[in-house]
């Protein structure tokens, strides 16, 4: 069973048109890449997989519960690092956890060991009784993830969870999500601009004015021209 | 989670986080605190005070003989903290939905309606707190209730405190961003506090004005505040109950739909990516 299946999905604002029958799916345990320029609906994408938005048309399945029926199981199995940060900067790291366990339904014995477990998979077990506001913006993304692991998700979203990060800590970032991947199955969804955060071996969605362009092994969407020209040629086409 | 849903203790962690949360921004917020406390102490020390040679009180329900202006005005605002803090909870809404803050709730696997609900009822225990403390100062002031009163008075607290928490959670869901709640200060709060029977009863109203009398009348806070006065002094006013209650169940409904991801706001915001 895939770890996220959207078929047919379509999302207007208005007169404009956000999400164009955009269809996808997230293998288990892959790294999926959804690649798009600002503007291309990756967001709106997001916000709809994590009911922020409601979809009308279309159809999303998180291993294999559709969120529109089962809203309750679909999100269970849903762990979200947004572009944005959403901790609560005046709470220590472990706070920010345990209310985000309680948001999960798990006790406060259970959430201790989680809070432990979680912390120590993104290196920040030393920070846990530090205010967010006090790390940097690296420690902040990594515990922005460790909070999105916290109820144990099959499915990871990280809407550009790079964004405004420096070299190492984009790096950093971006290796602790593969090695989730590696050592604990989990799948994730990994919404960029950077193409260089993309693997020949990932997944790949192109995505460009709301509208699937491309979907399968980045490999063998780059061809022997590469992804980036590949890209460039796909999206300046397009637009 | 299993496929029938969450069992009742997951429902109970879910609320105890919320409500930790709130409580624990609240001690963390001295400031907040302090606000909350000065703002009715003033009016009782400086206003009451100097208003209790001008503004005699005939006998008015559910006082049993002439009270001091002080004892008629505790009631009143006692409900100005609860409104305050309604409002201050709709600017943590309008706060944690600027920095994001906001969206890890609503991703919460539990409904819409039980978020919103537990943090309201989470705002509704940070007023009750300040409530009582408010009234331990009043009793040194010689403001004595029944003492059964401060035990009657927690249910309308609970009540008074969900409709106007109800209220700035839906005028939350309308405000799009943070400097426009100047406008709740200039909108919302005095005009619902000055045109209430939390400062003179409505039959002093309608003497000077029917027309202000009517408007009072039509206020929902003026039922909140003699719920709580009534309350204090063990009698239940039902009329003030129903009001009250009909207008948590309109504004909460209202809220819930606002945050509806199929209607209301969520609908109509667009963001970039």
């Amino acid at each position: 069973m895939d770890a996220l299946r959207i078929r047919g999905l379509s999302h207007r604002f208005g007169a404009v048109q956000a999400l164009s029958d955009v269809s996808l799916t997230v293998p288990r345990g892959r790294f999926t890449a959804l690649l798009g320029v600002n503007g291309a609906g990756k967001t709106t994408l997001f916000s709809l997989v994590t009911r922020l938005y409601s979809n009308v048309s279309g159809s999303i399945e998180v291993a294999g519960y559709d969120l529109r029926r089962q809203p309750a199981q679909a999100m269970a199995r849903l762990g979200v690092v947004y572009q944005s940060r959403a901790l609560d900067a005046d709470l220590t790291v472990a706070q920010n956890l345990a209310y985000h366990a309680a948001l999960h339904g798990i006790g406060r014995r259970a959430a201790r060991d989680r809070i432990a477990q979680v912390l120590a998979q993104v290196d920040l077990e030393s920070r846990a009784g530090d205010r967010v506001s006090a790390l940097s913006g690296g420690q902040q993304r990594r515990a922005e993830i460790a909070r999105a692991l916290i109820h144990r998700p099959g499915l990871l979203l990280l809407d550009e969870a790079t964004v405004g990060l420096d070299v190492k800590a984009r790096a950093e970032v971006l290796a602790l999500t593969r090695r989730l991947i590696a050592d604990q199955g989990v799948s994730a969804l990994w919404a960029t601009h950077i193409l260089d955060e993309i693997q020949p071996d990932d997944d790949l969605v192109i995505l460009h004015k709301g509208r699937v362009l491309s979907d399968g092994k980045s490999a063998a969407i780059a061809g022997p021209s590469g992804l980036t020209r590949t890209f460039l040629s796909l999206t300046g086409a397009a637009a | 989670m299993s496929e029938r849903g969450f069992p009742a203790t997951a429902w109970a962690t879910a609320f105890r986080g919320i409500a930790w949360r709130e409580t624990l921004r609240f001690v963390q917020q001295r400031g907040r605190f302090l606000a909350a406390l000065v703002r009715p102490l003033v009016w009782l020390f400086i206003f009451a005070a100097g208003f209790r040679a001008v503004l005699g009180l005939s006998i008015t329900p559910p006082y049993q003989t002439y009270v001091l202006y002080e004892v008629y005005v505790t009631p009143g605002l006692v409900a100005m903290i609860q409104l305050f803090n309604g409002m201050q909870s709709s600017l943590s809404m309008v706060y944690d939905r600027e920095t994001g803050a906001m969206r890890t709730l609503l991703v919460s696997p539990f409904p819409r309606w039980f978020l919103l609900g537990s943090k309201l009822m989470a705002g509704v225990i940070v007023s009750i707190i300040q409530a009582y403390a408010f009234l331990a100062i009043a009793w040194f002031w010689g403001i004595r209730p029944p003492a059964w009163g401060y035990v009657a008075v927690l249910p309308a607290l609970v009540l008074s405190g969900l409709m106007l928490g109800a209220l700035g959670l839906f005028l939350s869901s309308a405000i799009r961003q943070l400097e426009n709640f100047a406008g709740v200060m200039n909108f919302v709060i005095f005009p619902m506090f000055f045109a209430s029977s939390a400062l003179y009863p409505l039959w002093r109203m309608r003497e000077s004005s029917p027309l202000l009398h009517d408007i009072c009348a039509a206020n929902p806070f003026t039922y909140a505040v003699e719920l709580i006065r009534f309350a204090l002094y063990l009698e239940m006013n039902w009329q003030a109950f129903g009001v009250v209650a009909a207008c948590l169940a309109v504004f909460f409904g209202g809220a819930v739909f606002m945050y509806d991801p199929a209607k209301g706001l969520w609908a109509r915001r667009k963001e970039r990516g």
